[in-house]
């Protein structure tokens, strides 16, 4: 277990660099710089464009300023942002508990119904119900993100006004951020008002985010449990007499249980990165939206450290998922 | 949620029956609290300190609900009205600007800071200073941080010194005669901040809260600031231009335009910011709203490089004045929403020249002048074109096909090209194209703050003049009507000098657009601002 944990750990090295490499070499290739970005129609002579240059560290070759970069994100700093002049760290824990809390529940609503779906359409392979689930979850897979969330919120927050529009909670609920979770803050504050008003924030932009995990989940599902619902041991336990739905979820998904595990690990990088779209279309104050502004304002900081930031939790989160892995099934920690 | 529209459709009704079981019993109502106007921004600030930055989403976040300047501009219009200063005289020279200050004005307090004494002369040195002394130790308080609308607008060429006559007077002596300086002062940047908040932080050891937890003087006092969510205010009780109408002013930071749409409809906010040009038919047409229009303060153009071939011939400059079918721009970019240009600066700007002539739309002419310029067969140019929308100018690539064809007709083959929106201005500051198209949103309402950034002669190293055009004339102009301390006379220099401007040619002058505030029918008292800034002071919701 402890050579598998190395042999893992080691790999992080080569990926943080290659991320760092990435982030730093993308937002540097976009047209345009920060300076440029303060001055707008307005002309700018160019001993203030060099001192505002230089005040950005931007007057020194390309990979200096990398090498420089690096440096600083070893001793954990990971700058200020070129907008707010506030620390990239700090702006980033302020807003990646939203992301987290809509990442979560967009999870758990492709889980509750991507997991049924997809055993439904095993079980009733070639039937309608598959049909219509894989048909339903090609659907949902090639459905673009903007658009379906403007649907969305046309139809149910503006024509129906069920759910409301954008935010993440009313503007009449003024709760204090102690966790950065509206939903655990607002149950802190003990006001239940404000809890539901946070939660139907939340339905609209957990569906939109959670849409294509859950097709990828139901469509794993359904492979994953076509070829458990084959195996000998399927057979036995219904030549024992056992029930359908007892042979299809004790038996049949328990089992088919372990590549979809792998399958959720991956959806936190989909889910990351969908969430730039949904929060900046349900204005949810989170990395995303964040992230969005920052390429917009040439913030290279902000884009860098974000990048960098987000890519850590997606290895980690990896990593995590390897090491369950190997938890639920031996043969792989010691393969 | 009472305007809920009635569902009619089966299919609708048991859409919703399925969804009333996922979400209904979650919903609160959304009903905001008596007196609460939330205003659905296009973004966040970047700060809430009114002297670091520049654009116009800080503007309205943080200088116009909490602050005030000396003087300020009269609502909806660019006329420079008392604000702090209730009164000021200017020497004969143009060079000595001395203000005589309101007494028994407040500041806010905060959870950090209750001010012991009023708005005085102290409190307009320490703001100036800060922005003006390198060495002044408030100046670097902030790191990173530069005074950057100060420096854009050249205040350290112009600022000689400000001192402080007694406590209820301040003279600011200039380096030179600048007229256009009083509209300078209504500017955001020359925001009026307390000496005596920063002292205070200072001696607390946490000097730079004071940069973060704003104190001003104006209508309403900073609440909270959630990060890309929401910024809330609530009225000033003590507020010198009397206490605001409503109670609460939240603004929900909405970036997109389309979903800030769908929250004004759906009554989540009563006014939004920038609606998208396609919305807007629909917007005039819902009963629940009001659609405000004004007309900018703004110009949208195409540049020619004089600098390059042959756009150094004045002749081949007027032919493609001559080519250009304004109107036709006007109806297909503008949808009618707006007026073709002749001049740089825009009709609501006093100055303006109206005795001007436009260039007809004449092609036959155009061909004239290009054969007498010596290109009878016309040439071939590149035209670049705006990639991104922008106030004075809904839609680059549209304006610039129109053109194309008008050219064409006259023989000018125009190569259509553009850049990502900062790659752009970039290269065509460095004066690498030939032909640009180009707009500028005015800052303060004085001509002075269209011809000298766009066309004078300093601009062409700036690269803010993008025809790169440096006349001598028109210079002499401009700089003696900066320096003349009458508006009248100030007012028929520049029209001079549009005269010079229209001869010349350096641009085509294209259109000048009008802005749109929509917001719920319940608003009322809402103004539409000069400067394109949103103010809540005067504003009351009437249900």
């Amino acid at each position: 277990m402890l050579r598998f944990l190395l042999r893992r750990a080691a790999l992080i090295v080569p990926t943080f660099i290659g991320v760092t490499l990435v982030a730093f070499a993308l937002i540097h290739f976009i047209p345009g710089d920060p300076v440029e970005n303060i001055s707008g129609e307005r002309g700018m002579d160019a001993a203030r464009r060099a001192r505002l240059l230089h005040e950005f560290g931007l007057d020194r070759p390309l990979p200096v300023q990398y090498l420089n970069y690096v440096g600083q994100v070893l001793h954990g700093d990971l700058g200020t942002s070129l907008t707010t002049h506030e620390p990239v760290l700090r702006e980033f824990a302020t807003l990646f508990p939203a992301t987290v809390e809509l990442a979560f529940f967009a999870l758990l609503f492709a889980l509750a119904v991507g997991l049924p779906a997809g055993a439904l359409a095993a079980v009733k392979r070639n039937t309608a119900a598959d049909y219509v689930v894989m048909g339903a979850a090609l659907t949902g897979y090639s459905m673009p993100i903007f658009w379906w969330a403007l649907l969305l919120i046309l139809f149910f927050s503006v024509q129906l006004g069920w759910t409301p529009v954008s935010g993440r909670i009313a503007v009449q609920y003024d709760v204090a951020a102690t966790t950065g979770f509206m939903l655990v803050d607002t149950l802190k504050a003990g006001d239940w008002a404000a809890f539901r008003s946070a939660l139907s924030h939340l339905v609209l932009p957990a569906l939109v985010l959670g849409t294509i995990p859950l097709a990828v989940i139901a469509r794993i599902t359904r492979s994953a449990m076509l070829e458990v619902l084959r195996e000998d041991y399927i057979r036995a336990a219904r030549s024992r007499g056992l029930g359908t739905v007892r042979v299809v979820v004790v038996h049949a998904l328990r089992n088919a249980l372990i590549p979809i595990v792998t399958v959720i690990g991956l959806q936190v990088g989909l889910l990351l990165s969908g969430a730039i779209l949904t929060e900046t279309i349900f204005s949810w104050p989170g990395i995303g939206n964040w992230l969005i502004h920052g390429v917009q304002a040439r913030d290279y900081p902000v884009v860098q450290g974000g990048v960098l930031l987000i890519a850590t939790i997606v290895i980690t989160v990896n990593l995590i998922v390897d090491v369950l892995y190997g938890v639920i099934n031996p043969r792989i920690r010691h393969g | 949620m009472s305007a809920m529209p009635a569902v009619r459709s089966p299919l609708v009704r048991a859409l919703a029956a399925a969804a009333l079981l996922a979400s209904a019993s979650l919903v609160a109502p959304a009903a905001a609290a008596k007196g609460t106007l939330v205003y659905c921004s296009e973004g966040s600030p970047e700060g809430f300190q009114p002297q670091f930055f520049s654009t116009g989403t800080t503007f309205d976040a943080v200088s116009v609900p909490m602050f005030n300047r000396l003087v300020e501009f009269k609502k909806g219009t660019t006329d420079i009205v008392p604000a702090l200063a209730e009164s000021w005289t200017i020497s004969p020279d143009g060079k000595v600007f001395t203000f005589k200050l309101r007494r028994g004005v407040k500041f806010h307090s905060n959870a950090q800071f209750t001010p012991t004494r009023d708005f005085n002369a102290d409190d307009v040195l320490f703001s100036w200073a800060r922005m003006a002394d390198a060495n002044n130790p408030w100046h670097k308080l902030t790191a990173g941080q530069t005074f950057a609308y100060y420096d854009d607008m050249g205040m350290q060429n112009i600022v000689e010194k400000v001192e402080k006559v007694d406590p209820y007077t301040v003279r600011f002596t200039l380096k030179r005669a600048e007229a256009p300086f009083l509209a300078d002062l209504a500017m955001d940047f020359a925001s009026i901040l307390s000496a005596e908040y920063f002292e205070t932080m200072m001696k607390k050891g946490t000097p730079n809260a004071a940069d973060a937890y704003p104190i001003g003087t104006g209508p309403f006092t900073f609440v909270s600031y959630q990060k890309d969510a929401t910024i809330r205010y609530k009225a000033f009780d003590a507020y010198w231009g009397g206490r605001p109408k409503i109670d609460n002013l939240v603004y929900s930071i909405t970036r997109d335009a389309t979903t800030r749409y769908a929250k004004l409809k759906a009554g989540e906010c009563q006014v939004m910011a920038f609606p998208k040009p396609a919305d807007l038919p629909a917007m005039k047409a819902d009963p629940a709203l009001a659609v405000q229009q004004k007309e900018g303060l703004n110009v949208g153009y195409i540049a020619f490089n004089t600098e390059k071939k042959p756009f150094d011939n004045k002749l081949v400059r007027q032919a493609l004045n001559l080519a250009v079918n304004k109107e036709a721009i006007l109806a297909a970019v503008y949808q009618g929403q707006g007026q073709t240009a002749k001049n740089p600066i825009p009709p609501i700007l006093w100055g303006y020249n109206n005795a001007i002539k436009d260039y007809p739309y004449d092609p036959e002419k155009a061909k004239q002048l290009l054969a007498q310029a010596g290109y009878p067969n016309g040439f071939e140019t590149e035209l670049w074109y705006l990639p991104v929308t922008r106030p004075y100018n809904p839609d680059g690539k549209r304006m610039a096909e129109l053109v194309q064809a008008d050219w064409a007709k006259v023989g000018v083959k125009a190569k259509l090209l553009t850049y990502e929106w900062a790659e752009y201005r970039k290269r065509s500051k460095t004066g690498e194209h030939q032909i640009v198209m180009f707009g500028w949103s005015g800052d303060n309402g004085d001509p002075d703050n269209f011809f000298v950034p766009l066309l004078g002669c300093e601009a062409v190293k700036g690269g803010g003049n993008a025809a790169r055009w440096c006349n001598k004339d028109f210079e002499a102009l401009v700089v003696k009507a900066a320096q003349t301390p009458n508006q009248a006379e100030r007012a028929k220099l520049y029209e001079q000098a549009q005269v010079i401007v229209h001869d010349e040619a350096p641009w085509i002058p294209v259109a000048h657009s009008v802005r749109f505030d929509p917001l719920r029918k319940e608003v009322k008292g809402y103004v539409m601002d000069a400067t394109a800034h949103h103010y809540f002071d005067k504003v009351e919701l009437v249900p």
